[in-house]
């Protein structure tokens, strides 16, 4: 199976002996899973500007209710309802989705594998136009008459269904299309995934020779295929109660609006482990790398992985203790949310245990792969409070839930983000980053985001809920204490925001060559996309690779060197 | 540990806040165990000039129980916490005392209404009570709430009472309390239900006896309907 390379495959690689390529088919028509990635990459980071920008409007608003927010100006119940709404979409389906699965997958499974594109390059270029459509149709939803669709990033009808309730007839439903087309974006690209992963690894990698984060994109991607079918029927049926006027949604003609939460969370909750599980492998790359060390009990980790996304298929009611649903199924849902702890608290263990007799080097990457680990920890444990039904009754839509997310999401999609892209730049660009800015921004993004999210589990614990645009008609939420945490939760957020520009300061003058050339393998690592040029040349490499041991043979016994590549004949 | 922010009004308040404090004490100690653990290794095992990293497999079962261990234990303070979040569950929301009388709870865009039983302690009688944005009931007595919605989801939510339930239309959802203080305090929509979401806050009047007689004999369902729309 490993020396099979698919006929599709094969005639791509025909293609790279060709002459110069056009900027059109090299940027833009690109079938290279290199550029392809960037595509992804850079869409991401750029929904990210805007998912950024539509916090700070909303956390201005919270802070100084009424105020002109610079740059946005007032934000009004119906904006405030919009930004939430698309802040959350944005954040979990245009950036995590499409830099944590899309790039790095696109990005590293040929050259971890050891292949020279994906199996399906044409699939893969399909692809990413449908995303790009979708991000552009997402935006369009913000400028149509009604204005965006502002029914939270769940969308529970009637409210989501019916224009007389949201008052959105337009924005609701580009917002459905919307999601809609970035899943089909998504569909296409887990089987090429899959399917690369699969058959297209260089002769002699073996199944346990695979890099763990290629496995968790692996199992990502099979995670979402099999979890988005029932919220893809359920967004069709949405957009024809918004439009054409079924009723699947609808009580007052036999629907059942509960019918749309299960829909949408029996995908929701395995959408967490799918942005997750990449996250998760890019940190263990980097810390086996930086820490020089073997990763502790790999099959272990792995059988974990599959256990986890075994599990997260049958947790997704806890989202609905409170919902109306038959009380008795509170029960079950809280046995096998506790469950899904188990494996997840031991992947957080094999990290710890990984780093057990190291020489750790404190790197930008792995600084950021650390902070992954300890903040990632706090979301962790804060999950069981909402996971256990009786306290969730307490906490459920309360900022403890908004600020337990934020810890693993924040960790996911920025910090996951930051260590992949610091630890391949050098891969990407052919560039160093400059370490002390990487450290500068590492520092700045990491102390304020603490300094975000505490406060909003105090607020939550005291009963504040969510999705208020301003709370001055609530008493018991109106007092000077609490509007303190609100304005440090924002002032950190600025604080924040500001130190992004030097992580854009820092990508600008490293690539613009003023940093020193990476060379093939600047941080002495064992996977093989480390063996060839960077950045590496289309078609990856004159000669496919050829495999001999795991990917983190490191400080082997008896070995002069302390690293021992993939592709080294013993 | 909740009832630093908010104080405890119901019968089961202070049985959620005790289960919050055991979670919080289970998981703490987990939280603080491994970030230590964490933190001690990366300035214990920092490069050194002259060591090099050992060389660990993890595969071995003397390297693995140290791992499996604490595994297991996550394990049994897992079955701690389920056995005593079904339990208040249980007791909360699967359990439903005797009532002494029966309120109705309508939420709507952008209102509460409710529906007390008045003098008669019966429902959908002549002297039922009507008003918007008010719940008066009485301390120390068990109430059953009939949930509805009109239009969209809404969640009736009673900090002070650990209470929440979303309203689902095309159902109603049945649910109870039983106050054991007095006092005024917020009931929230907890929710998303459109642009007027931030502005459907209603207020819990829990009363003395003879206070809450008081209230039910001024309030006759003639003059309601004048005096107490908004």
């Amino acid at each position: 199976m490993a020396e099979s390379i698919p006929a599709d495959a094969m005639h791509a690689h025909d293609d790279h002996h060709h002459t110069e390529q056009s900027i059109w088919s090299k940027y833009v028509f690109s079938t290279d899973h290199k550029m392809i990635a960037m595509q992804y990459m850079f869409t991401g980071m750029a929904m990210a500007l805007i998912g950024g920008f539509m916090a700070y409007a909303f956390r201005m608003q919270l802070a100084f209710p009424g105020i002109d927010v610079p740059g946005y100006g007032t934000v009004t119940a119906s904006d405030y309802n919009a930004l939430v709404t698309n802040h959350g979409t944005i954040m979990i389906f245009w950036v995590a989705m499409p830099v944590l699965i899309a790039a790095f997958g696109n990005y590293l499974i040929p050259l971890m594998v050891g292949c020279d594109d994906m199996v399906f390059p044409r699939l893969n270029r399909l692809s990413y136009q449908i995303f790009l459509l979708s991000a552009i149709v997402l935006i369009a939803s913000f400028f149509v008459p009604g204005g965006g669709f502002g029914g939270a990033w769940t969308a529970y009808p009637p409210l989501s269904a019916k224009s007389q309730y949201s008052l959105t007839a337009l924005g609701s439903s580009f917002w459905l299309v919307a999601v809609a087309l970035e899943f089909t974006a998504f569909l296409l690209g887990g089987i090429n995934f899959v399917t690369t992963a699969m058959n297209a690894r260089a002769p002699g990698m073996k199944i346990f020779d695979i890099p763990i984060v290629v496995w968790m994109i692996v199992v990502a991607s099979i995670l979402f295929m099999s979890s988005v079918g029932p919220l893809i029927a359920g967004a069709v049926m949405l957009f024809m109660d918004q439009n054409v006027g079924t009723a699947f949604f609808d009580p007052d003609k036999g629907g059942d609006p509960i019918l749309w939460q299960h829909l949408f969370w029996f995908f929701g909750h395995p959408e967490v482990y799918v942005v997750l599980l990449p996250a998760m492998g890019i940190t263990a790359e980097i810390m086996c790398v930086f820490a020089r060390k073997k990763m502790f009990a790999y099959k272990t980790f792995l059988y974990t992985t599959f256990a986890t996304g075994i599990l997260s298929f049958t947790v997704w009611a806890h989202h609905q203790f409170v919902a109306g649903i038959d009380p008795r199924m509170a029960n079950i849902f809280t046995v096998t949310t506790l469950l899904i702890s188990i494996p997840i608290a031991e992947m957080c263990f094999i990290y710890i245990a990984t780093l057990y007799g190291g020489s750790i080097r404190l790197t930008t990457p792995m600084l950021w792969a650390l902070a992954f680990v300890a903040e990632f920890l706090i979301g962790g444990v804060t999950g069981i409070f909402l996971g256990a039904s009786g306290a969730d009754i307490y906490f459920h839509d309360t900022y403890f839930v908004l600020a337990h997310f934020h810890y693993t999401f924040f960790p996911i999609a920025i910090i996951g983000t930051f260590a992949g892209f610091t630890y391949w730049f050098p891969k990407m660009f052919g560039k160093m980053m400059n370490d002390t800015l990487g450290k500068i921004h590492f520092w700045g993004t990491i102390i304020p985001f603490n300094f975000i999210f505490i406060p909003l589990f105090v607020l939550g614990a005291a009963g504040q809920h969510r999705r208020i645009y301003n709370y001055e008609h609530f008493p018991e939420l109106a007092g000077v204490e609490m509007q303190d945490m609100r304005v440090l939760a924002t002032v950190s957020m600025l604080v924040m925001l500001v130190f992004q520009l030097v992580f854009f300061y820092n990508c600008f003058i490293s690539w613009k060559k003023k940093q020193k050339d990476a060379g093939k393998n600047p941080w002495k690592a064992n996977t093989l996309e480390w063996t060839t040029d960077s950045p590496p040349p289309h078609g990856n490499w004159p000669e496919l690779p050829t495999v001999y041991r795991g990917p983190y043979e490191y400080s082997v016994p008896g070995r002069e060197e302390d690293y021992f590549p993939q592709n080294v004949p013993d | 540990m909740i009832d630093q922010y908010v104080v405890a009004l119901s019968t089961y308040a202070n049985d959620i806040d005790n289960l919050i404090l055991l979670i919080g004490v289970l998981v703490g100690f987990w939280l603080i165990l491994c970030e230590l653990v964490f933190f001690y290794f990366i300035i214990r095992f920092r490069a050194k000039d002259g060591r090099r990293a050992e060389y660990i497999t993890g595969e071995e079962k003397s390297h693995k129980r140290w791992i499996s261990y604490p595994h297991m234990l996550v394990l049994v303070c897992d079955v701690f916490i389920v056995f005593f979040a079904i339990k208040v569950w249980y007791d909360v929301k699967q359990q439903l005392p005797e009532p002494y009388e029966t309120v109705r709870i309508v939420g709507q865009q952008w209102a509460w209404s409710f529906v007390h039983p008045g003098a008669d302690h019966e429902l959908g009688t002549a002297d039922d009570i009507k008003t918007v944005d008010e719940l008066h009931i009485e301390v120390g007595k068990v109430y059953h709430f009939k949930l509805e919605s009109r239009d969209v989801l809404h969640s009736f939510s009673v900090p002070v009472f650990r209470l929440k339930q979303d309203a689902v239309p095309g159902r109603v959802i049945t649910g109870w309390f039983e106050a054991n203080g007095t006092g005024t305090h917020d009931i929230q929509c907890a929710e998303i239900c459109g642009i007027g979401h931030a502005l459907m806050p209603a207020q819990i009047f829990i009363e003395s006896p003879e206070r809450h007689a008081a209230w039910v004999a001024e309030q006759s369902p003639v003059t309601l309907a004048s005096a107490n729309q908004p």
